[in-house]
């Protein structure tokens, strides 16, 4: 128990984009959700067991009549697809540690993910429980959210548009940050232009899949090339 | 039907930890995956995040183009993560709210 609160600390200073992105991403949803006639303990409900950003927003058109479970289960897993891909990249990492993994693989959203993939842990905390820490803070922010958007919705005391933002430039600045080593450049830049090639043949709605499976393939193809030689173990964990 | 979500969301997020449990091999091919992959996500979750912006009607994109181009030049500039945020999204803000209304 002692090791948790300092690991809290050194965690805290990465997940303020975060904590800024999530508070209004998870009141937005909040707001959608109580204009549906739910409650904010639904709502708080709903960002505990499920925690998923594009996943509550589409699961708020789910709660009328004659939708069926078997189409929730089946927009709900191609809205999240990409989390396959996710675990993929992660499950080297996360198989050192014990059953608390769970809980780090149940809190993996896109934001979550790429803090933990970008950030070195700093050397006097142990490395499971700073992730911990990371998943735990953003779920925390998430939920805050929630609340504050299904209370509160329309006493914002500022005009809050484009304050999404602030995820597409934490996702830059990881971008900026990988570029720095010199072996990510190529799978960054496959994954930006195979996201744009994808998105202009299948749209907003179905790109992601198509993107992941593109991705996968050129990356298999270009082994030898990007494999040969550099033996510095896990060649993702720098930056931030 | 919360349960349902609930349920499927894991379900994407726990696939790759149950087709490889704790301790079996993980084929050096999946290895490899993981190790390119991230950059490739992150690369792709920019497009994801700007997936919506209007490149052919008004504003043409140049609200977003113009604060990632400053969120890029300021880390480059300084490394600060939560200053490279934070003057890009205010920016981002203020262009959307008060230039290309």
């Amino acid at each position: 128990m002692g090791k948790i609160i300092p690991a809290l600390r050194r965690a805290f200073p990465y997940t303020v984009p975060v904590l800024i992105g999530y508070l209004f991403i998870g009141l937005a949803f909040g707001v959608m959700f109580a204009e549906q006639g739910y409650s904010v303990l639904w709502a708080i409900l709903m960002s505990t067991v499920v925690y998923a950003g594009s996943g509550q927003y589409l699961a708020v058109n789910f709660f009328v009549p004659g939708m069926s479970l078997v189409q929730a289960v089946f927009l709900t897993v191609m809205v999240n697809i990409r989390h396959v891909f996710y675990g993929l990249s992660l499950v080297e990492r996360f198989n050192r540690f014990d059953w608390k993994r769970w809980y780090l693989i149940f809190g993996m959203t896109d934001e979550t993910y790429s803090l933990i993939c970008t950030t070195d842990v700093p050397e006097d905390v142990d490395e499971e429980t700073f992730l911990l820490s990371i998943t735990f803070l953003n779920q925390v922010y998430w939920i805050v959210g929630t609340i504050i958007g299904s209370v509160a919705a329309t006493v914002i005391p500022f005009n809050s548009e484009g304050i999404e933002f602030a995820m597409t430039a934490l996702f830059l600045v990881l971008f900026v940050e990988m570029w720095m080593r010199r072996s990510n450049r190529f799978p960054e830049l496959l994954g930006a232009l195979a996201a744009v090639v994808c998105l202009l043949i299948f749209g907003t709605d179905g790109f992601v899949l198509p993107t992941m499976i593109l991705v996968m393939a050129v990356l298999l193809i270009s082994r030898r090339r990007l494999d040969g030689g550099h033996g510095d173990g896990e060649g993702v964990d720098d930056g931030a | 039907m919360i349960a349902v979500v609930a349920v499927a969301t894991f379900a994407t997020r726990a696939a790759s930890f149950i087709a490889f449990p704790k301790g079996k091999e993980i084929p050096p091919t999946v290895s490899y995956i993981g190790r390119v992959l991230t950059p490739a996500i992150i690369g792709m979750l920019v497009v994801y995040c700007l997936k919506s912006t209007e490149a052919l009607a008004y504003p043409y994109g140049i609200p977003e183009l113009v604060s990632c181009v400053v969120v890029v030049a300021l880390h480059v500039w300084k490394r600060n993560i939560l200053l490279s945020i934070g003057v890009g999204t205010v920016l981002y803000m203020f262009l959307i709210q008060f230039v290309f209304v």
